[in-house]
């Protein structure tokens, strides 16, 4: 009963959101104030359905209601309870819930702490919501209803995959997902304001923090996904270039590129229609990942049995919402005041550098997955774009960025003084460049061209500490002084001094394992020793195990550096009962920032195991960049100017908006 | 330099960047791109030496054999017979089994008939089947199901 309740709230859910799409709309035309107010009620009640119809389908999976069929499929009696809550979104029909419940929370949210808005804006940014709303809503109860029963209800279920049963399930796809699905706010700002047919600084600033909030959760989720692949598929990559990455990967260039033209935006009024279209364009790269994973077009490393007809669902949603915008865009875009000129050496003009480096980069991943797509459409052929496709256009065209981004934030708005600028920066160059070649001297080996590639990745953390320094004036004013005035920086300038230091870490990390990785793939006999990183591995040999639902054989391999042991791992291969399928889980031993990673084979003829091993220098320098980067957006969130709610009264009143375009 | 000069040169260095990416990714695409063949394919029209393609199909039934330490030899099959020797050095996906579907990526070493992989695809779920695998058995008529979706 309780599993028919919640079904049915889902299509009280679907009503709602029918209401608040078009009522508003027509509010907001009449300038009527109750039809306007209708967005923010219906958008909470909207959140309340569609939260409580996912808590019934998370019960359904907690206690194990094999009746229905989707907790049948993907659940199972023994599974752990952390897995039973995590499996809710660890298949098809859950991961829409959860795409829609927070898709709804974000609706919610801006309902609650929109109340700055203009009343017309917000009605139309909700109502604007409620359209993609009813449109995955729709694709939820049309084909991946979750709620679907089997009668007569089986006696067990067929298990999770045991893939997902991680914590990673637990933390990467509400993160992803906050990310991905936060950037339908900032296309509801576009579009509500394309409607309105009038834009300004302030849209901009009501824009940013919706922008901002989304890329950190999507910087974190993507992060996390790359750690969990690292771990989990026990072929200690992390990153691969599959189109279900670079399906997330997208968004967050684009939206870096938001970030940045927003901000250019608030404060010089310019690049206003460029700013629009990137707000449409970031989540339509949110939608079209969506599609590409959800549909199975592409042949994924990380691909889950899917179903073409709901992928052609998708398509339609994505054609209708892209589509849509696009033409909206190009019928009103010329009605929007085109911005001001500036000069190309500025802070606006370094962030336009940024945006058309991010943008082109961005372009060329979304070539590089799609190729194969158009070119089978087009001749039948199949072909794969692999790394080396992704590394060399991706990888040359993003470089020239990693160098440039240390002189934005010391560059003044409108004219900036680039050999200031350099006077202050050559230093910290020389500095990166030092650190970078004593460090590949200590690291011994490796091309050359790496050293530049660490160069560029200190020269950025460095660049990020002297932004700061330099603010501050240390050396300048006394050290009290100094002190004070570091204090008194705005968050937000700690926030682009640590993702900025984020990134350079990130890359540093990247750069390093690059290099310095080494790798072992050998046959082993028990009291063998294999040489890695400078420790000697020794296999000690195989036990078997059990566990709540699986069953496993794992090595124990004893790790020592000069004779002396420092540490032990096990590393093994189970097989999840229920479904008979193997999987590996590696061992991984931390030493500092870098990690031995120890992955099992299948057994040898004569008693052995084959068996690998890398040496990973530095490799924790990646996640731990992405999370420094997504702490230093959470620093800036916080900052008063860009809250959410906060009074944005300035000093001098803003140039009066434009009149609307009618 | 006059306004109009200044804008010339924001944008002529814009598209330069532009023309320059575009011309990179044409480049790479020549570069690296593998075409996905099965072992009919091959049959029909073979591929020269060292080129990079992918290799799909069916693990042949007991045709897997451990050579010295990490080497594996197997054969990718297709229902239509025909069959290529591929040999391995790693390890492994955990799916990989006689019978199931299977993608190798690599390329045909000299003259030999003998396909030397560097990746053998690994797949998170036990129902899936590679989309090239499944998509030329469709063409061949020899879908059974297998890897649907329940």
């Amino acid at each position: 009963m309780i599993i028919e309740i919640g079904h049915y709230a889902l299509i009280l859910a679907l009503a709602t959101a029918l209401v608040v799409s078009v009522v508003p709309v027509i509010g907001a035309r009449r300038l009527d104030r109750a039809m306007m107010d209708l967005a923010s009620v219906g958008s909470l009640a909207m959140f309340a359905l569609v939260a409580f119809s996912f808590a019934v389908l998370t019960y359904a999976h907690v206690v194990s209601d094999f009746s229905v069929a989707n907790v049948w499929e993907n659940s199972h009696s023994l599974v752990p309870l952390l897995f039973k809550l995590s499996g809710v979104w660890g298949n098809h029909e859950g991961s829409m819930m959860l795409w829609l419940l927070i898709l709804v929370l974000f609706s919610a949210l801006v309902a609650l702490f929109g109340r700055n808005l203009p009343d017309t804006l917000r009605a139309n940014v909700l109502a604007v919501q409620a359209w993609i709303s009813v449109a995955f809503i729709l694709f939820i109860l049309l084909t991946s209803n979750p709620f679907m029963r089997l009668d007569p209800a089986p006696a067990e279920g067929k298990d999770l995959n045991p893939v997902l049963q991680d914590v990673g399930l637990a933390i990467h796809p509400p993160l992803l997902y906050l990310g991905y699905v936060g950037f339908s706010v900032c296309f509801s700002f576009a579009v509500a304001a394309l409607l309105e047919g009038r834009i300004d600084a302030a849209w901009a600033r009501w824009v940013r923090p919706w922008t901002l909030a989304a890329w950190t959760f999507l910087t974190l989720g993507i992060a996390m996904g790359s750690y969990w692949a690292y771990y989990e598929l026990g072929w200690g990559g992390w990153w691969f270039w599959d189109p279900v990455e670079n399906a997330s990967f997208m968004p967050w260039l684009a939206g870096t590129a938001l970030l940045h033209s927003a901000l250019v935006m608030e404060k010089r009024e310019a690049l206003k229609i460029w700013t629009v279209l990137l707000a449409i364009l970031t989540f339509s790269l949110s939608l079209m990942g969506t599609f590409l994973v959800r549909s199975g077009v592409l042949t994924s490393v990380h691909a889950f049995a899917s179903d073409p007809t709901r992928g052609v669902f998708v398509l339609f949603i994505l054609l209708i919402f892209i589509g849509g915008s696009l033409s909206l865009f190009a019928f009103r875009a010329p009605q929007l005041s085109a911005g001001g000129l500036f000069a190309p050496i500025s802070r606006e003009g370094a962030l336009v550098l940024n945006n058309l480096i991010l943008t082109v980069a961005c372009g060329t991943v979304l070539t590089g997955t799609l190729y194969p797509l158009l070119l089978e459409t087009l001749t039948g052929d199949k072909i794969s774009v692999g790394p080396p496709f992704f590394n060399m256009t991706f990888g040359l065209l993003m470089a020239p960025l990693l160098v440039i981004v240390p002189f934005g934030p010391l560059l003044a708005w409108k004219r900036g003084d680039l050999l200031a600028v350099l006077q202050r920066l050559y230093l910290v160059a020389i500095l990166a460049f030092v650190v970078a070649v004593v460090f590949f001297y200590v690291q011994h080996g490796g091309p050359v061209l790496a050293v530049l590639g660490l160069a560029a990745a200190l020269f950025l953390i460095f660049g990020a500490i002297a932004d700061l320094w330099y603010r501050a004036g240390v050396g300048k004013v006394a050290a009290s002084v100094a002190w004070r005035r570091l204090a008194g920086l705005p968050r937000s300038a700690f926030g682009t001094a640590l993702a900025h230091a984020g990134l350079g870490v990130a890359v540093l990390g990247i750069v390093a394992v690059t290099t310095f990785e080494t790798e072992h793939v050998i046959e082993m006999k028990p009291g063998q020793t294999v040489e890695a990183g400078g420790y000697a591995v020794r296999f000690d040999g195989m036990k078997p195990a059990t566990g709540p639902n699986y069953s496993e054989e794992r090595g124990h391999f004893t790790i020592s550096r000069g004779g002396v042991e420092v540490a032990d791992v096990w590393s093994s291969k189970r097989v999840y009962t229920a479904r008979q399928m193997p999987t590996t889980e590696a061992g991984i031993v931390t030493f500092g920032l870098s990690q031995l990673y120890v992955s099992l084979g299948d057994p040898t003829n004569d008693g052995g195991m084959v068996v690998r091993i890398w040496w990973k220098p530095f490799i924790l320098c990646i996640w731990g960049g992405a999370v420094i980067m997504a702490i230093g957006g959470f620093v800036s969130l916080s900052d008063r100017r860009l809250r959410v709610g906060a009074p944005n009264r300035r000093a001098k009143p803003l140039r009066p908006a434009l009149e609307p375009a009618e | 330099m006059t306004r109009k000069q200044k804008r010339l040169a924001v944008i002529g260095g814009g598209m330069s960047f532009i023309i320059a990416a575009v011309l990179l990714v044409m480049f790479a695409f020549s570069q690296s791109v593998a075409y996905f063949y099965m072992p009919s394919d091959l049959a029909k029209t073979p591929v020269a030496p060292e080129t990079r393609i992918r290799l799909g199909g069916l693990v042949g039934e007991g045709s897997i054999v451990r050579g010295n330490g990490s080497t594996v030899l197997f054969a990718v099959t297709d229902p239509s017979g025909e069959s290529v020797r591929v040999r391995y050095a790693g390890i492994l996906p955990d799916l990989f089994r006689e019978g199931q579907g299977v993608v190798t990526e690599g390329r045909f070493e000299g003259a030999s008939h003998e396909f030397v992989a560097d990746t053998v695809l690994a797949k998170h779920d036990e129902k899936y089947m590679p989309k090239e695998v499944a998509d030329k058995l469709k063409e061949q008529g020899l879908w059974q199901h297998a890897g649907e979706p329940q």
